[in-house]
């Protein structure tokens, strides 16, 4: 027998959850699981237990691509003096609340 | 006390016994993820207990002119041997394998009952399971899904799953069995007698543990048996259990937060 920890056998998932119909899925936290089936009920267990979601999506961490941080220069300051870039500019009539 | 009484006792018993067994698993689980869950668990089975012995508590007081006792008096101020609990409930965790199969042999057998509860003549029994059925069926997921990865999965998985299943298997007879309560809950309508669900637990039971590629069981006619947990003849365990979950109350009688 190998004496692996269970920890090191069982892959890390990231949890995503709906709180209620209409809003998006929202990255709740991770957890070990060693399938999919048994990821799903983890995080039934370990981030709904006090009502927080109708909706429960869960993906391998290997699987997610991140941004890297060191590139945080020229990925996003090139946006910071570009407010035209946001619908900032029209005037609204009085009457539209909400927009 | 009356045999609805304690037929309503019996149902509260079994939850709290078994609630409490998984309670010893907070902070020792495998891995965090199912500490949380059987905690979960636990807990679920410690609330079905909680409206059991709520129930019984004021049905005793109304029989009873100024009887004022409560829920915690029925859990924490018995002895063993006027526990109703089933001897199944009882057994000691062991591993991990022989907790989980004990949650699939009880939740299956409280399902089948709670569903069949849902029609009972009392509206205050039918109103638990009607709240319970759902907890109870993610029990019964939740520990049939581990069955099936233990009993098919590593040589070793197995080999404790066999075990569990040497150690607990001659406890399943006694869930059938029925006792004076369950004759007179049946004959009132109050409950059932257990024996109706036999046949369907066996096939539940077997179906999963062919899944699990573990041998399966055979429903053969009710053995003798001279310990009966619901008769108030108990395991050894029963008495370490409550000399543990009682403790607080029997040491400071009467103390609250």
């Amino acid at each position: 027998m190998e004496a692996i920890p269970p920890r090191e056998n069982w892959p890390l998932w990231e949890v995503f959850i709906r709180a209620r119909q209409g809003l998006d899925h929202k990255h709740a936290g991770s957890l070990h699981a060693a399938d999919a089936q048994m990821a799903i009920e983890n995080a039934r267990d370990v981030y709904t237990r006090r009502n927080e979601g109708i909706s429960i999506w869960v993906v391998e961490s290997r699987y997610i691509h991140a941004s890297s941080p060191a590139e945080s220069g020229s990925f996003y300051d090139p946006a910071n003096d570009k407010v035209y870039r946001h619908p900032g500019f029209y005037h609204l009539p009085d009457e539209l609340k909400n927009m | 006390m009356d045999l609805i009484s304690t037929y309503i006792i019996h149902q509260a018993d079994n939850a709290l016994i078994l609630g409490h067994r998984n309670s010893e698993w907070t902070g020792h689980g495998p891995v965090l993820e199912q500490d949380i869950a059987i905690s979960n668990i636990a807990l679920d089975l410690i609330g079905q207990a909680r409206y059991f012995y709520q129930l019984a508590a004021a049905r005793i007081n109304e029989s009873a002119p100024g009887g004022n006792i409560t829920e915690d008096d029925i859990a924490y101020l018995r002895d063993d041997f006027e526990f109703r609990n089933c001897i199944l409930a009882e057994q000691e965790n062991g591993d991990w394998a022989r907790t989980l199969l004990r949650q699939f042999y009880f939740s299956t057998y409280q399902l089948l009952l709670y569903q069949e509860l849902l029609k009972s003549r009392d509206p205050g029994i039918a109103g638990i399971c009607g709240k319970s059925v759902k907890e109870t069926i993610y029990h019964v997921k939740w520990s049939s899904e581990w069955v099936i990865r233990l009993g098919d999965g590593t040589e070793e998985s197995r080999t404790r799953m066999v075990e569990a299943m040497q150690t607990l298997n001659p406890w399943i007879p006694e869930l059938f069995i029925p006792a004076d309560f369950e004759y007179e809950a049946a004959a009132t309508g109050a409950g059932i007698l257990p024996d109706t669900l036999k046949d369907e637990w066996y096939h539940r039971v077997n179906r999963v543990l062919e899944s699990a590629t573990l041998p399966t069981l055979l429903s053969g006619k009710n053995p003798l048996q001279i310990l009966s947990g619901k008769r108030g003849v108990h395991s050894e365990h029963l008495g370490h259990l409550l000399a543990e979950m009682q403790f607080l109350q029997r040491a400071y009688p009467g103390c609250s937060w």
